[in-house]
């Protein structure tokens, strides 16, 4: 599903630059639940920003589907981006003027389907992470774990093949974290590829597999040894 | 095309529009008020040009009035200082001699130029007026507003027919009210005169005011004693006729006929309407180009307005573009809303200020319309005009729209997103 080969990113910083991928490389096989740990500043939000298409790399290749990503313009790169990607974001970033349902809904807009297909299918969507009765709600009216819900469905309505989660429970309690983890494993467990950025050892181990980044290198890349839940 | 009409798009900019109610409101305010301008001011100014015509239209406006006075300089043996005559040959000669010259109306008058006025009796009333001969033809220099009766005409010229033409005010002095003048009798001087008309003052206050008797000028010539002395003419060009030339012409027939040297400036008086009006329309010419400056001008600020209130709604919504590129909205889109959205704005600000505008204008004319001493009759913007405008508006409003749109989509998506 995604493959990367040597992939180099760096950012100007004034008159030098700053490294911050040094040469990664990363298989996810469709229908994997990966989570990237690192602290800040190890690169790990830059690979998902490349691997989600906001960025673009310096060196290296980079597949996603099986397609080679170069010499990617933005409108094509909105397509991909709205075909195979589905993010969830730290801090939400639902539009804030707009209710639940026009927020689910909003991918399906630019993917060109209409109105009546949306309302449906993004209220099926926003049954399904439980928020149903909070469709006409405004994002302020929602608490910070119905809101990330809220994000999940949005990065769900347009069945994408993967979905880019960062930080995903960073800004939620304990509580939510977990309720919204355990969405995140339903929705792999559907078949989708899940591929989480955390900085936190228990949420990374609740996925299948770890890749711990460090200064912009893979140091490790491990399966998680499932233990029975307790 | 199909972007324009597609309910959704304009989902998204109502959604946007009241997301932030008070710098939309701003924005079409300055727009608005703009096109409020234009339309206002051209209206105005085609209004009072309106006026103007109106107030001439009743009048031969390429006409001279000409008047003897005396010499400035000695001519053949004549000494300077002598007292000239016009005579009715020279109405005549002038007609004959000067091809651009539609008509001459010769005019004879007692009350104005110091002389006495009429004495006018009617039963017990007593009153005097002034009192002019005139011919049929001054009705073609400036019409009379005859509210009753008739003016007078050749057969009362050949026959010396005792009638006259008064003005409304001395109808309401000499008259009860209900009492109707016309065919009534008033003594003039000891002789008495049918009366055939009345009339009312006339647009312009360069005529006569409503106080004078007119009568044939040969009967005023026989009253008078007045031989083929004329008291001075009203002469009317040609419409295309080159006026000033007309009057050089009409002064050098003259000075030949009274042995008055071609250098004397003095000898002979004259008003030039044809000049004074060419350079009142110049004026009204000059405040149209300058209408059109300013509103142009206004209507110009207006678009700036939207695009820099668009530019700092872009950098606003800087984190929401990120946001919907991220979730698949291509350049394209992006930058056709913006876009879209200042153009609904200029032209729902377009539509209201031609609205306003109209309205103004029309109360405008409500107010002064009929107003005779106010120049300000119709005021109107031609349909193509104001199309035209609200084309420019929405050309401009595309033009503009388009310096923040292409800004929100020139950042990239993980830049916008990272903005707060």
């Amino acid at each position: 599903m995604i493959e990367i080969k040597n992939l180099h990113k760096s950012y100007p910083m004034g008159k030098e630059s700053l490294h911050v991928l040094k040469g990664l490389d990363l298989l996810i096989k469709e229908g994997e639940f990966v989570s990237i740990m690192g602290s800040s500043g190890s690169g790990k939000s830059t690979l998902l920003n490349i691997v989600g298409l906001l960025d673009i790399h310096d060196e290296g290749e980079y597949y996603l589907n099986n397609e080679l990503i170069q010499n990617l313009n933005e409108k094509k790169a909105a397509v991909l981006r709205n075909k195979f990607l589905g993010f969830v974001f730290q801090s939400f970033n639902l539009i804030t003027y707009k209710t639940a349902l026009e927020n689910v809904a909003m991918p399906l807009y630019y993917k060109g389907v209409s109105r009546k297909e949306r309302q449906v299918t993004a209220l099926e969507y926003l049954e399904k992470v439980g928020l149903k009765e909070w469709a006409n709600h405004l994002p302020s009216e929602l608490s910070g774990g119905q809101k990330q819900r809220v994000a999940i469905a949005r990065a769900l309505v347009t069945k994408p093949k993967v979905i880019l989660a960062d930080e995903p429970t960073g800004a939620l309690d304990s509580t939510t974290s977990h309720s919204v983890m355990e969405m995140l494993k339903e929705i792999n467990a559907e078949g989708m590829t899940v591929f989480v950025i955390t900085h936190e050892e228990d949420i990374a181990e609740q996925t299948d597999r770890i890749v711990r980044l460090k200064d912009g290198v893979i140091i490790s890349d491990e399966l998680v040894k499932k233990t029975v839940n307790a | 095309m199909k972007f324009i009409f597609d309910s959704d798009s304009w989902q998204e900019i109502f959604g946007s529009i009241k997301k932030s109610k008070l710098r939309t409101a701003i924005t079409v305010i300055g727009v608005l008020w703009g096109i409020f301008l234009f339309i206002t001011l051209l209206g105005s100014a085609r209004g009072m040009e309106n006026g103007f015509e109106k107030n001439f239209r009743n009048m031969a406006t390429n006409s001279i009035f000409l008047w003897a006075q005396r010499t400035s300089m000695p001519n053949k043996g004549f000494q300077r200082g002598r007292r000239l005559q016009l005579k009715e040959q020279d109405a005549l000669a002038i007609q004959r001699e000067v091809p651009e010259i539609a008509f001459v109306a010769p005019r004879n008058v007692s009350g104005v130029f110091g002389d006495a006025p009429a004495r006018v009796k009617r039963k017990t009333n007593s009153k005097t007026y002034k009192l002019f001969g005139d011919y049929p033809i001054l009705d073609n220099v400036n019409k009379v507003k005859l509210f009753n009766g008739r003016f007078i005409n050749n057969t009362d010229i050949q026959e010396e027919k005792k009638v006259c033409v008064i003005g409304e005010q001395i109808v309401d002095e000499l008259f009860e009210k209900g009492e109707e003048p016309v065919g009534d009798y008033l003594e003039i001087n000891g002789s008495f005169f049918q009366i055939i008309g009345t009339y009312k003052q006339s647009s312009t206050n360069w005529f006569e005011a409503d106080d004078s008797i007119l009568i044939p000028f040969s009967t005023y010539r026989k009253i008078y004693n007045m031989a083929d002395n004329i008291g001075w003419m009203v002469i009317a060009a040609d419409d295309d006729a080159d006026i000033v030339k007309v009057e050089k012409d009409v002064k050098t027939v003259l000075q030949r006929r009274h042995n008055v040297s071609f250098e004397d400036e003095r000898a002979f008086g004259s008003a030039n309407f044809g000049e004074m009006i060419s350079r009142i329309k110049g004026f009204v010419t000059g405040l149209k180009f300058l209408t059109w400056f300013v509103g142009i001008s206004t209507l110009i600020a207006g678009v700036i307005a939207i695009g820099s209130i668009l530019l700092i709604t872009v950098k606003e919504r800087t984190k929401e573009i990120g946001i919907r590129r991220a979730l698949g909205a291509t350049p394209r889109k992006i930058k056709g809303q913006i876009v879209l959205e200042s153009v609904f704005l200029t032209l729902i600000a377009g539509i209201l200020g031609i609205i306003f505008g109209g309205l103004v204008l029309w109360g405008l004319n409500n107010a002064f319309g009929d107003n005779d001493n106010f120049p300000f009759v119709n005021p109107t913007v031609n349909i193509p005009i104001a199309i035209g405008a609200v084309f420019a508006l929405v050309t401009f409003g595309t033009l503009i729209g388009m310096i923040p749109a292409q800004r929100a989509v020139s950042i990239r998506p993980i830049e916008a997103l990272r903005e707060e």
